[in-house]
Parts: C-alpha cells; sequence; structure tokens
C-alpha cells in the first residue's frame, strides 16, 4: 500500500514491518502520533498500550524483549528522564528481542520544556541512536533500528524531531507484517539479575562493543557524503542536513557530509570523507552535539582541522533551524551573496497566545479557586496539560510549572516554608496517574497543608485525547474497570475529598472554602469532560438587559466573548453554553438557548 | 511542476484539511509531496500553518521564506504574519473575517483586521474575499477551508484539475455534508475567476 501519512506514521509502518509485537509509551508532543497509527492499521498479534508513564512503559516493553519480543516504547524527549532509571540500567543488562526506544526532541522548543538532546542521553547510556532527516527515511532507518538492537542485544534509540514526526510523505509499506514474540523467556540470573560484578562486567563488553558498532556504522548508507572533494564541507544531522542540501541546490564546490548516527561515532568514514577538508560547519539542532564529537575527533587524531558551529557562534544555540538560516550561515561561510527580500514595513500584528478553549471546564475549576481565594495569600502550582494555560491572563492562575507531577510536591515545599499562606496543586486525569499519586502519599506522609484540585475532563486533551486508566478503555480498544481517582485519594488516606462540577460556580467556590480552611491534606476533584470528547449542544447569548460592562470577558477571558461594534457578543460557533459567564454577569443577561 | 504552498490561520479553523486536500489531489496527479503542521499547544487558539510543498525540489518540510507560490489565509493578520513567505510574483487568497484574540478583548485593543486588509490590498498580489460571509450563506462558517480551497483553484495559481480536487474533497468531508462542501468549493471557484478576470 501506498500511503500519505506524517512522519510518526511512517515510524509505526516501519516499526510493524520490522516486526514489533509489544508497543508501549506515555503521550506527548511529538510522539503521541505513533502509537495511535499503528492502533489504526491491522494490529493483530501486537499489544499497545498507553501506559502510565514513560518508566513504565520501558519496563513492561523490557521483559517482553527479555522474552524475545520485538518492542518498542515511544515518547517525548522530557519523558526519557521519566524513563532513564529502568534504560541506563537496561543499558548494562541487555535485551534479547530488538527493543528500540522513540524519544521524539523539539527544537524550538515547541511544545515542550526543554530543547534538550536524546543524542546525549544515547552518549551517556552508551547505546547507539538513529537520527532519521525525513518521513521516508524515518520508515526505513525504525527497521534498521531493530535489526542493529538485535544483533548486538542492546536497546537503541531512535530520536526523531518535530519537524520529522510532523512532517508528511507518502510510505509504500507492505501490508503484510508479522509480529515477533520471541520464543519465551530463559530464566538466567546471571544475565537479567543486575548486580555491581554484572555492569562491571558488561561495562568493558560495552565499550568493546561500541567500537564495533563505530566501524559499522562507517559504512551505514544513511551516514553520507555529497559533492566532494572539496576544502571546505559542512556536516548535518536530522532535518538540517535537508535544509543544507536545499541551501546547496544551486552551489557547488563543498562537501555535505551527513551523519544519521551520532552516537557510536562512525570514526573511520569521518576521517575517510575528512581527508583533505581543512574547514568544516556543523549544522545541527539543541546541543552541538556533532561539533564536539568532531572536536574530539580531530584531537585524536591531530586533524589541522576548523570547526565553526554554535561553539563559535555561527549557528545559533538555542531554536530551530530553517532553509533560511542554514542560507544565510552558508552565505558567509562559502562567501555568497546573499540578498534578503525586503517586504514594506508591516503593521504590528495581535499577538495569539494559545487559550483554554471556549467553555473548557478548566477555566471554571481556576475562577472559582481565584474568586474564592481573592484576598488571601496564595499559592497555585500549575502542571503539565492543557491546564497549564490556566497562566493566561485574566485567570493568571498558574504560579509555578516544572514538570510532570511537580504541582502536588511543590505546593507541599509552599506549606513547609509559609504555614499563612494557602497552597493549591492543580493536576489534570492523566497526569495524576502519570506521576501525581507518588506526591499525594509524600504530602500525606510528610504532613503536608495543601488543596489538591484534580481537573478531571476524562482524557488526556493536550496530546489528542489518548485513554487513561481513569477513562474505562485502554489502547487495546477494551473496556476496563475505571480506576477511581477519588477511591485512590480515599486510599492514600485523604480526610476530605469533595467532588465537584466546576461550572456549578456556587458549589465549586464551596468546597475551595471548605478544602482551605481545613488542615492537611484536602482534595478537590473538579470532574467535567472535555469539551472535544463531549460536544455540547447548548449555547449562551446576551440579552438587551446588558450594560456592556465587559465583566464576563474580563473575568473570564472565554474566547467566545468578544466585543463586535463596540458591544459585547457571543461567538455561537465557539460558544459550549458553558454558562460560567452568565454566573459572572451582575445583570443576568447572559441567557441559554438550545441549538440543533 | 514545483510548487510551494503556505495555509495559514488561527487554531480551530480548520486549515489542516485544506492542506491534506492539496497534498492529495497533487500525489493523485503524481507529483512527489511533503508537507507539515502545527500541531501540539498553538492548536489552542494561536497561529497555524501548513506547509505543502510539491515537486523534486523540496527536500525539507518547511517552505523557504521568499518561495511560497501561493498562500491561502483564513485570518488576513495571519497573512500578514506570514507575507516573509510569499516568493515575488506570488498570489495570496485572503479571508477578511478577522479573529479578535481575545487579549485584544481583554486590553480593548482595537483589532478588527482593517489595517491588515488595507495593507494587503496596498502591498500584495492578493483576492481578499469575505469567507465567513459567503459560508453563512451556506449555513456555517465550518466550510471556509472549501471556500478558500475554491478561490485558489479559480485564481489558476493551484495548476491542479478542478474533478481531482473535488474528488479528494469528497473523500475527506462527512458524507452529510459532500453536496454543501461542493457548493461551497464552485463559489470559490467562481470568486477566484473573478478576480482573475
Ligand atoms: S457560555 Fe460563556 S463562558 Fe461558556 S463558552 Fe459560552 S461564552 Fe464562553
Ligand atoms: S457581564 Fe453581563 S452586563 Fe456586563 S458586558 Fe457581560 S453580558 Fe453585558
Amino acid at each position: 500500500m501506498k500511503e500519505y501519512v506524517m512522519g510518526n506514521g511512517a515510524i509505526a509502518l516501519g516499526a510493524r514491518q520490522a516486526g514489533v509485537s509489544v508497543v508501549c509509551g506515555y503521550p506527548g508532543t511529538p510522539s503521541s502520533e505513533i502509537i495511535e497509527t499503528i492502533a489504526k492499521y491491522p494490529h493483530e498479534g501486537m499489544h499497545l498500550e498507553w501506559s502510565v508513564n514513560e518508566k513504565a512503559a520501558l519496563e513492561v516493553a523490557a521483559a517482553t524483549s527479555y522474552a524475545g519480543a520485538r518492542a518498542m516504547v515511544t515518547m517525548k524527549q522530557v519523558g526519557l528522564n521519566v524513563a532513564s532509571d529502568p534504560l541506563m540500567s537496561l543499558a548494562y543488562v541487555g535485551v534479547e528481542g530488538g527493543f528500540v526506544v522513540v524519544s521524539a526532541d523539539d527544537p524550538g522548543p515547541i511544545s515542550s520544556q526543554t530543547e534538550q538532546d536524546t543524542r546525549r542521553f544515547a552518549e551517556f547510556a552508551r547505546i547507539p541512536v538513529f537520527d532519521p532527516a525525513t518521513p521516508q527515511e524515518a520508515y526505513e532507518m525504525i527497521q534498521d533500528a531493530f535489526a542493529y538492537s538485535e544483533k548486538y542485544k542492546t536497546p537503541v534509540i531512535f530520536r526523531p524531531t518535530t519537524r520529522v514526526c510532523h512532517g508528511y510523505a507518502s510510505i509504500s509499506a507492505p501490508d503484510t507484517f508479522a509480529p515477533v514474540r520471541g520464543k519465551g523467556f530463559e530464566k538466567d540470573a546471571g544475565r537479567f539479575v543486575i548486580f555491581p560484578r554484572l555492569s562491571y562486567k558488561n561495562h568493558g563488553l560495552i565499550e568493546e562493543r561500541n567500537v564495533k558498532i563505530g566501524e559499522e556504522f562507517s559504512s551505514y548508507r544513511f551516514n553520507t557524503a555529497e559533492g566532494g572533494p572539496a576544502k571546505k564541507a559542512v556536516l548535518a544531522s536530522g532535518v538540517s542536513y535537508m535544509y543544507a542540501k536545499e541551501a546547496l541546490l544551486d552551489h557547488s564546490g563543498v562537501k555535505l557530509i551527513r551523519i544519521a548516527t551520532a552516537y557510536p561515532l562512525p570514526e573511520s568514514f569521518l576521517l575517510r570523507e575528512l581527508a583533505g577538508v581543512e574547514e568544516v560547519m556543523c549544522l545541527e539542532e539543541l546541543s552541538p552535539y556533532l561539533e564536539e564529537q568532531l572536536l574530539k575527533l580531530a584531537g585524536k587524531h591531530h586533524l589541522s582541522l576548523k570547526v565553526w558551529g554554535k561553539l563559535t557562534g555561527h549557528v545559533p544555540a538555542m531554536g530551530e533551524n530553517s532553509t533560511e538560516i542554514v542560507q544565510k550561515i552558508l552565505a558567509s561561510y562559502l562567501g555568497w551573496d546573499s540578498q534578503a527580500q525586503e517586504n514594506a514595513k508591516i503593521p504590528p500584528l495581535p499577538a495569539r497566545p494559545p487559550v483554554l478553549c471556549a467553555g473548557c471546564p478548566h477555566r471554571a475549576s481556576f475562577y472559582a479557586v481565584k474568586k474564592a481565594m481573592a484576598g488571601k495569600k496564595t499559592y497555585y502550582c500549575g502542571d503539565i496539560g492543557c491546564y497549564t494555560l490556566g497562566n493566561a491572563m485574566p485567570l493568571d492562575m498558574v504560579d509555578t510549572c516544572l514538570c510532570m507531577g511537580a504541582g502536588v510536591t511543590m505546593a507541599q515545599g509552599f506549606s513547609h516554608i509559609d504555614s499563612e499562606g494557602k497552597a493549591f496543586a492543580f493536576i489534570g486525569d492523566s497526569t495524576f496517574f502519570a506521576s501525581g499519586i507518588t506526591g499525594v502519599v509524600n504530602a500525606v506522609f510528610n504532613e503536608a497543608d495543601l488543596t489538591i484540585c484534580v481537573l478531571d475532563n476524562s482524557t488526556t486533551a493536550m496530546t489528542g485525547h489518548q485513554p487513561h486508566p481513569g477513562t474505562g478503555r485502554n489502547m487495546m480498544g477494551h473496556q476496563t474497570q475505571k480506576v477511581s481517582i477519588e477511591k485512590v485519594l480515599e486510599g492514600i488516606g485523604i480526610q476530605k475529598i469533595i467532588t465537584t462540577d466546576p461550572l456549578d460556580l456556587a458549589a465549586s467556590m464551596d468546597a475551595v472554602r471548605e478544602c482551605a480552611d481545613l488542615p492537611g491534606v484536602k482534595a478537590i476533584i473538579f470532574k467535567s469532560p472535555c469539551i472535544a470528547i463531549e460536544k455540547s449542544k447548548k449555547k449562551c447569548h446576551i440579552t438587551d438587559d446588558c450594560i456592556n460592562c465587559k465583566l464576563c470577558i474580563k473575568e473570564t477571558g472565554c474566547p467566545a466573548l468578544t466585543i463586535a461594534e463596540g458591544k459585547v457578543t457571543i461567538d455561537a460557533s465557539l460558544c459550549t453554553g458553558c454558562g460560567l459567564c452568565s454566573q459572572v454577569c451582575p445583570k443576568a443577561a447572559i441567557g441559554g438557548e438550545s441549538h440543533e | 511542476m514545483n510548487k510551494d504552498i503556505l495555509i495559514c490561520g488561527v487554531g480551530g479553523q480548520g486549515t489542516v484539511l485544506s492542506s491534506r486536500i492539496i497534498a492529495a489531489a497533487a500525489m493523485e496527479q503524481g507529483y512527489p509531496v511533503k508537507s507539515a503542521e502545527t500541531i501540539g499547544m498553538a492548536q489552542r487558539g494561536g497561529p497555524v500553518t501548513s506547509h505543502v510543498r510539491i515537486g523534486e525540489n523540496a527536500f525539507s518540510p518547511l517552505i523557504p521564506k521568499g518561495k511560497a507560490d501561493l498562500i491561502i489565509g483564513f485570518e488576513p493578520a495571519e497573512v500578514v504574519r506570514n507575507l516573509d513567505y510569499l516568493a515575488t510574483g506570488g498570489l495570496a487568497v485572503v479571508n477578511t473575517a478577522a479573529i479578535r484574540p481575545t487579549t485584544a478583548s481583554l486590553s480593548g485593543d482595537g483589532y478588527d483586521g482593517s489595517e491588515m486588509r488595507a495593507y494587503l490590498q496596498e502591498h500584495v498580489n492578493c483576492i481578499l474575499a469575505d469567507g465567513n460571509k459567503e459560508c453563512e450563506q451556506l449555513g456555517s462558517v465550518k466550510f471556509l477551508n472549501i471556500l478558500l480551497l475554491g478561490i485558489a483553484q479559480g485564481s489558476g495559481k493551484l495548476e491542479i484539475p478542478g474533478e481531482v480536487m473535488i474528488k479528494e474533497i469528497e473523500k475527506r468531508v462527512p458524507e452529510k455534508f459532500r453536496e454543501v462542501n461542493i457548493l461551497a468549493f464552485n463559489r470559490g471557484c467562481e470568486i477566484g475567476e473573478q478576480s482573475k478576470a
């Protein structure tokens, strides 16, 4: 079949082709569509799961690989931080069935907390990494990743970036596939039980093996050189290679070297291609990884080489590259004329920070807490998800956001340093299961004083509505027992738990006040489904009683409320009839009506 | 054929469907196609773009600045924001209906799109149309993406046969909206052709 698919789809189809039989992961932009694509295509004989977090995903998959199954784990780059504990040890123990960790990097960053570089993780863990430049390459390379993993019995990292993950291209993939489940686990404590002695022994073997892999990578078909011989070379990786190719379309006299396997470095390939080269410009995103490797290589082999890149200030240290950026760098490196097109000065553009959707129940939850706590000293600790957008004006309800699950633990921290202020943690349902629960246990155990606000919208909204343990459905499409957040909190020993509908402002404010006034760890579950999964048929409208005070806009910031010809109006195409604005209006000038 | 088409708008306006349809239609014609979308945070009301690249000379998924032959803009300020991409001699198809960001409503800042429209009219080779109004006549602004595709089609800049486009539209819209989407597409074609004359 020939399919026009997203890069993530190409990874999925490539993995299926490689005989993957177990795929686990945790959603995170830009990696989420990999598992979703496999689920959309035929996948008999495979086990697919959204795990509660990346660490769980990696461990589940590792065991299946011990038993000989080909397994893949998917996550975004910060997810690899969560999974790093098992990954570091697994790198020492090794695997049986092909085992690939897909960790998608996000230069920009476009939807992430950090601009970390997964290639460094591979080097840190001493395991191979593949770095595709296009969706087509990703389709092929993921199959190579499985083969190398199985050949060398090591976990392998596969590192696409956002532009590869979310680029589209057409892929020809066979319809048939054969999941490899392996011959079963053979007990061998000397191999699968990690002990200091084993790590010592394997450490040595891994270093020897990596030299061999570097040698093999020296003839790997995606490590390429074009346009030589020349005194000046460009060294590129990932999508930057494509930008360079495009910028070099009408130029010659420069050699373009591309490294698709950043670790172990294909040393002999580089030495071969660098013969006669005097200068190298390194084009890569995130960190100057190859640039540093090249400097080391030059030092080790006494090469007389000028190396330019991020370390010398020729390539931007942060953000994404682009054809224009690469063109500009190459123009000054290679002495081209650069003619920038000049546009007439454009008028000032409206800023469009992302906001919570019209009718989003999170808006109502934040608003209830804000109103109930007005004038009091508070700490509002946010977390990762759509509700991070609660930071926007006019809500302004996120004082901190650090990483998955940190809201609960940071609110605890504030409660220990300030007994006057009231600490609140806002955490979504999926994040609660991913890494919130341990924080709640910690808070109870260490006598914190805080109110946990679980924003339960019955989905993982930010990353595209994946199921989680509370939704009652899993990635195999099976109905499952819903894990009850309320019972979990009860089980941990929280004495005061109130479940409320955030769209009922008065009741929600009462719940907030009641919890804030009690000592210890309390919880409010704000329960109302995401507007994108339960489409509302209701709309609200503004009546003649409106005095145009604009309070509704100023208080809620709902994007469905706008001003047209000087008057407040509701955009019926956006409004979900959530009724928050009507509970704010001092004139009761917002009415509901049912449509359709 | 080598052609770069940039589609821009505000998260939630349905830009992705337009880019899918163009990409599919161009592939149907036998061209290699690459495209890229904005996915993630910005989908919540932020600026979004889709890059569609047709032909052998496209390597990177993103259109280089100054290379887009066609911009299909769902919102006037978003077209202005992306003007850097437009090639000399390129065309912008612009829906003139402005979307006020919530922040503008809060600060009382008077963005209503008029300044953008005036700028585009003066400096850019463009077709301006009130797509929202046209679509309301068909029953819903939901058809805006197809109407704008029609205008691009009518302008002659797309260089893909109309039947091929219609076939791809039919494949990708829900059955019960098929007919009205075709109406929207045809209405767009009319607008596009008129502006050409
Ligand atoms: S009812 Fe009011 S707050 Fe709710 S979506 Fe409609 S306009 Fe926005
Ligand atoms: S709060 Fe009520 S009276 Fe004031 S502008 Fe909004 S609808 Fe009109």
